[in-house]
């Protein structure tokens, strides 16, 4: 079973930097978004896997007994889940500003703060 | 008094005033001077009142622990030599202050330039009284950056800019080198207490870190009291004011490097390394600089020049292997302060009264100032060492050590009688030059202004100083002779030999050599006269070793090349290069670490395949793939698959046993999918870059390099994923939750109780991060359209207008509605069933799956789907209680308002309180005030998501506003419900 998970954790990953890695601003959200899932899954696994036993205790008792689900992992890829919504949120509305403020969604064209030096014009 | 009142007073009282005088009003220069002379005054009685313990031999010490586990104590102690340096930093510096009251014009911030004094006095005096070696480092770093804050005090121009930063530079270097050097003292010592190094001489030599130590804290010295070659900043530190120059430059600053070499000269001198670095630059130093001095045309420039070269002298004492050399440093440390003192001041008096200190334009000052010309005159007879002057005596004393000093040290050193006689003669040139030059000669001519006496109080601490040089000259041994005395057996203890001050010792080869050197001296001057009267370009022969140019050069290297080139070298201005190098970046550390450790296998024996789940997974793997593949040219497809990616991890989080997980993962996903149509709607489809293409094959190798890094990466996290669930886990810290979460938190959902409760601060901080992001998307969007180049309306929207206006009796949107109907009437059947749902799931969250943010996304959810089937303005005309930013701020108060409400029972911020209520109907609940907590989650989660959504849902209301369209405009415009905050 875990082969195959760490696989698709693997490939979610690779998914996610290639996409990241594009220059157009819309794939690099698409990719941000998919990391969003690897890091929130693989941040899950390492509570290792267990099956059927959620971290709830059984109605009338005061602890757990045998062995739950670990639950840290599990509060904390909630919170990342809801944070990571909010930053996509914010990159996209970001991306739509620079669209409409610079006419591209190119990232290397992006370049009012940093203007590139000019490049000199070929004697021909 | 007790010894701990009267060090802190001597080292705090100057900070205190400091602070005072800082306060006081820019004009207040009388206020501030009295209150700056009172406090030196004191400062000097206490100092005074210290005498009887230290005459007898005894020490004043007072420790108060700092940190004694790292062996860190304030500790002030003042024995002789401490005492006789801190007489003449409060001395002095009160003479300073009644000459600086008359010096400094009513125009400039006065109390500034006290504040700047005192403060400085206050770090010299605690630089002295350090009893432990970071202390001393700390202060001596202090009087550094005071001095920066001093010379600097006229700001306005750059000379004193350019002065004040390269003093800082150079002198606050060194003071780093200090403090690495007094580590690693106190590392050979193991103490770092004055008094325990002191002990331990013998220790630190035979240490094989004793060269390093010595290096450092000798480049410290050194810089500090400008020795070759780290000179030059003493003659640009001329730009400050005169009585900074007087006070800075001939008591207190530069002679920190030679107390420094004088304290720790007990433990650390009489090597033969110590000899060649301290008194090799202290050779070097006294020679260039007394050479410089004569072809200076600035009065206080060669002044500067023979104070390095004085410090030279003293240093070079230091670096010999004689118990008398020291004494007769320390003695000259003192006559030096005296006479180059009054000569500062008095070439201030000069520059004030005549308005220049240039010696070309000065001549026959003696006729309108003649007082002034007398004091001057003694004064430099005491720096060219004339007999029965103070000068004198020490001079001699130094001749003395260089004769005796030559053969048991090093052969070479043969020469050092000459060098001494050479630096000697040259001293006596540019004394006669300066006194020659400004006060003989014809009458003064074109000066800035016409020249007279000063003020009889200016002249006064130039009296007492000049005084003091004629009755050290004349009666050494009464004097002087007892406090050199309590100095020098402070350092050298029971070491200490027998010397005698004493003006006549006979005709000996030290008074040969001064006649010699006098004569020498009035020669090369005769000679000189016309030349230097000219102005000459800087001194011959060593005119292009210039080291301030050396200095420029090497800062302009580091700090304008080397950055430039480090920048060339490592920086990008392109993101996706930057992204790169992140990556290759972590890669290679995480592979790195891997193969170097080397990796095990694991454990525990990975569990059998499940058919369905390995499926599943092999189609969220595919739906990634999918995703990649179509994102260049189908954005929507690759929206779509992302969404499949999103449901596959759900269902993960399902098997495997975290239901909150998996609500949270699918309400979440739902918006995130909505949030992407509506956002990417508004992005071009594709776009070329405007720059020229680049050439098919570049472009085929970057993505083949990135597909390299994008394997590479994902291959490092599959196989730390699968290195970490193949091995048992160490001891959990969820351990802790799981045994705590029903007794402590209240709660059976343990992960609910974790955000709620255990950690309910951090959940508190995410929800204000989820409610600024959502007021800052808000505000983004606020007043924003579209760009011109996506507004045009899709292909679908036209034809349904087309269709509409086909029908001349129907408004627009109307075809739309129809089609929509059966839809749009289930969404809103649904709707209260969704609130229920939400409302259930917020309930329950303490004990069973859901909770504030997987409700909020219910009811968000909900909302907006009301908005896509009903559209924005008939969803806005029913919903007028929809006013997200006032949710955030409700859901941020009742969430804060549960943390603050624990105070009011004198609990800590957020502690958690629960019961359980009997309600009617529903029956028993569980009523954690963590409920309240969550119920401010749930409002925020519900206001920003739908802030959020609704900002990017108006952007069509607006894009179709400012369409130019080729239909007529609709009978009834789009009326744009503006409820969300007036601005949608």
């Amino acid at each position: 079973m875990e082969p195959v998970l760490a696989i698709l954790i693997g490939v979610l990953v690779a998914v996610a930097v290639w996409l990241m890695l594009s220059r157009n601003f819309v794939r690099l959200l698409l990719g941000f978004a998919m990391l969003g899932n690897a890091v929130n899954l693989s941040i899950f696994v390492a509570g290792r896997l267990t099956r059927a036993a959620p971290p709830l205790i059984a109605d009338g008792a005061v602890a757990f007994e045998g062995a739950y689900a670990n639950p840290l992992p599990q509060a904390l890829v909630l919170t990342a889940i809801v944070i990571g919504f909010g930053l996509l949120a914010f990159a996209l509305v970001l991306a739509w500003q620079a669209h409409v403020r610079l006419g591209t969604v190119l990232t290397d064209e992006m370049r009012i703060a940093e203007p590139l030096p000019e490049k000199k014009e070929p004697a021909s | 008094m007790p010894d701990g009142i009267v060090l802190a007073c001597l080292v705090g009282l100057p900070f205190v005033a400091a602070i005072v005088a800082g306060l006081l009003p820019t004009r207040a220069r009388d206020t501030a001077s009295m209150l700056a002379g009172a406090v030196a005054l004191v400062c000097l009685g206490l100092v005074w009142s210290a005498y009887g313990t230290v005459s007898g031999g005894g020490v004043l010490r007072a420790e108060l622990p700092w940190m004694p586990q790292l062996g860190l104590s304030i500790v002030l102690r003042m024995d002789g030599f401490a005492w006789l340096f801190a007489g003449l930093i409060t001395g002095i510096g009160a003479l300073v202050v009644l000459y600086a009251r008359y010096y400094m014009s009513a125009e400039d911030p006065v109390p500034r330039f006290f504040s700047f004094l005192l403060a400085f006095m206050g770090a010299m005096t605690g630089l002295v009284l350090s009893g432990h070696l970071v202390q001393l480092a700390l202060f001596w770093e202090l009087t550094s950056f005071l001095s920066f804050l001093l010379i600097g005090y006229w700001h306005h121009t750059a000379a004193a800019r350019d002065g004040a930063r390269m003093a800082l530079t150079i002198t606050a270097t060194g003071g780093l080198s200090l403090f690495a050097g007094v580590l690693v003292l106190g590392h050979i010592v193991g103490s770092y207490d004055l008094d325990v190094v002191l002990a331990a001489g013998d220790t630190i030599r035979d240490h094989p870190l004793y060269i390093v130590a010595l290096i450092l804290i000798v480049l410290g010295a050194l810089t500090k009291s400008a020795q070759f070659p780290f000179h030059f900043w003493l003659p640009h530190a001329m730009a400050a004011p005169t009585p900074v120059s007087a006070y800075l430059h001939s008591a207190t600053l530069v002679k920190a490097g030679v107390f420094l070499l004088a304290r720790l000269w007990p433990v650390m001198a009489g090597t033969d390394a110590w000899a060649w670095t301290v008194g090799l630059a202290g050779l070097i130093t006294m020679l260039i600089g007394a050479y410089i001095a004569i072809f200076q045309n600035d009065l206080k420039g060669l002044l500067a020049y023979s104070t390095i070269s004085h410090l030279g002298l003293i240093t070079l004492l230091l670096g010999l292997k004689s118990e008398l050399a020291l004494i007769a440093a320390i003695f000259h440390t003192m006559n030096h302060a005296a006479f180059k003192c009054s000569l500062f001041m008095a070439a201030g008096i000069i520059d004030h009264e005549t308005g220049t200190r240039d010696i070309r334009r000065l001549s026959g000052l003696n006729g309108p100032m003649p007082f002034t010309a007398r004091l001057a005159l003694v004064a430099a007879a005491a720096m060219a060492g004339v007999p029965l002057l103070n000068g004198f005596i020490s001079k001699e004393m130094f001749f003395a050590e260089a004769l005796s000093a030559t053969a048991p040290v090093h052969p070479l050193l043969n020469v050092l009688p000459l060098a001494a006689m050479l630096a000697s003669a040259f001293s006596v040139v540019y004394s006669l030059r300066f006194i020659h030059g400004v006060f003989f000669g014809s009458p003064p001519t074109d000066l800035p202004r016409t020249p007279h006496e000063p003020a009889t109080w200016m002249r006064f601490p130039v009296e007492i100083l000049v005084l003091t040089c004629i009755m050290v000259g004349v009666l050494p041994a009464a004097t002087v002779g007892p406090y050199l005395d309590i100095a020098a057996r402070a350092v050298l203890g029971d070491a200490t030999p027998y010397y005698s001050l004493a003006v006549w010792h006979g005709v000996n080869l030290p008074l040969l050599m001064s006649v010699v050197a006098m004569a020498a001296g009035v020669t090369i001057y005769l000679i000189l006269q016309r030349r230097l009267r000219e102005g000459m370009d800087g001194p011959p022969l060593i005119r292009h070793l210039d080291a301030q140019r050396l200095f420029e050069r090497a800062m302009v290297t580091l700090s304008w090349r080397l950055a430039r080139t480090l920048e060339r070298i490592a920086g990008t201005r392109r993101l996706q290069p930057q992204l790169r190098l992140i990556l290759i970046a972590a890669i290679v550390a995480g592979a790195g670490a891997a193969f170097v450790r080397g990796v095990g296998p694991g454990n525990l024996v990975p569990a059998p395949i499940d058919p369905v789940l390995a499926l599943l997974w092999v189609v969220g793997a595919a739906c990634a793939l999918g995703a990649a593949w179509q994102a260049k040219f189908h954005r929507l497809a690759a929206t779509i698959l992302l969404g499949g990616v999103g449901l596959v991890v759900c269902v993960t989080f399902v098997w495997f046993s975290a239901p909150d997980l998996a609500l949270t993962q699918l309400t979440v996903e739902i918006v995130t999918t909505v949030l992407l149509l509506l956002g990417l709607r508004w992005l071009p489809k594709r776009m070329q870059s405007s720059s020229a293409r680049e050439p098919e094959v570049l472009g085929r190798t970057r993505r083949l390099r990135d597909l390299a890094i994008a394997t590479a990466a994902g291959g490092c996290m599959a196989m730390l994923a699968y290195v970490v669930m193949t091995r048992t886990p160490p001891e959990l810290l969820a351990q802790h939750f799981l045994a705590r979460a029903y007794l402590e938190g209240g709660g059976t959902n343990v992960v609910n109780v974790i955000l709620v409760d255990f950690r309910g601060f951090d959940t508190l901080g995410e929800i204000f991060v989820v409610g600024v992001v959502a007021l800052t998307t808000f505000a983004l969007l606020r007043r924003f359209r579209p760009a011109a180049d996506s507004v045009e309306l899709p292909e679908q929207q036209r034809d349904q207008l087309e269709a509409d206006e086909a029908r001349h009796a129907r408004d627009d949107g109307r075809h739309v509605a129809d089609w929509l109907l059966v839809p749009f009437t289930l969404t809103r059947l649904l709707f209260p069933v969704m609130l229920v749902a939400a409302a259930f799931l917020l309930l329950r969250g303490h004990d069973l799956p859901g909770g504030g943010f997987s409700a909020g996304m219910v009811v968000a959810i909900a909302i907006i789907l009301q908005y896509i089937v009903g559209g924005t303005e008939w969803t806005e005309d029913r919903l007028s209680l929809l006013r997200p930013p006032a949710w955030i701020g409700t859901g941020l108060l009742l969430a804060a308002g549960t943390g603050v409400a624990a105070w009011a029972f004198g609990l800590p911020f957020m502690t958690s309180y629960f019961s359980y209520a009997d309600l009617p109907v529903l029956g028993k609940v569980p009523m954690a005030s963590a409920l309240i907590f969550d119920i401010g989650v749930f409002v925020l989660v519900v206001g920003a998501t739908l802030l959020m959504l609704i900002a990017l849902a108006h952007q069509s209301v607006r894009g179709r506003r400012s369409t130019p369209r080729t239909l007529p405009q609709a009978k009834a415009s789009p009326r744009v419900a503006d409820a969300v905050g007036g601005g949608g």
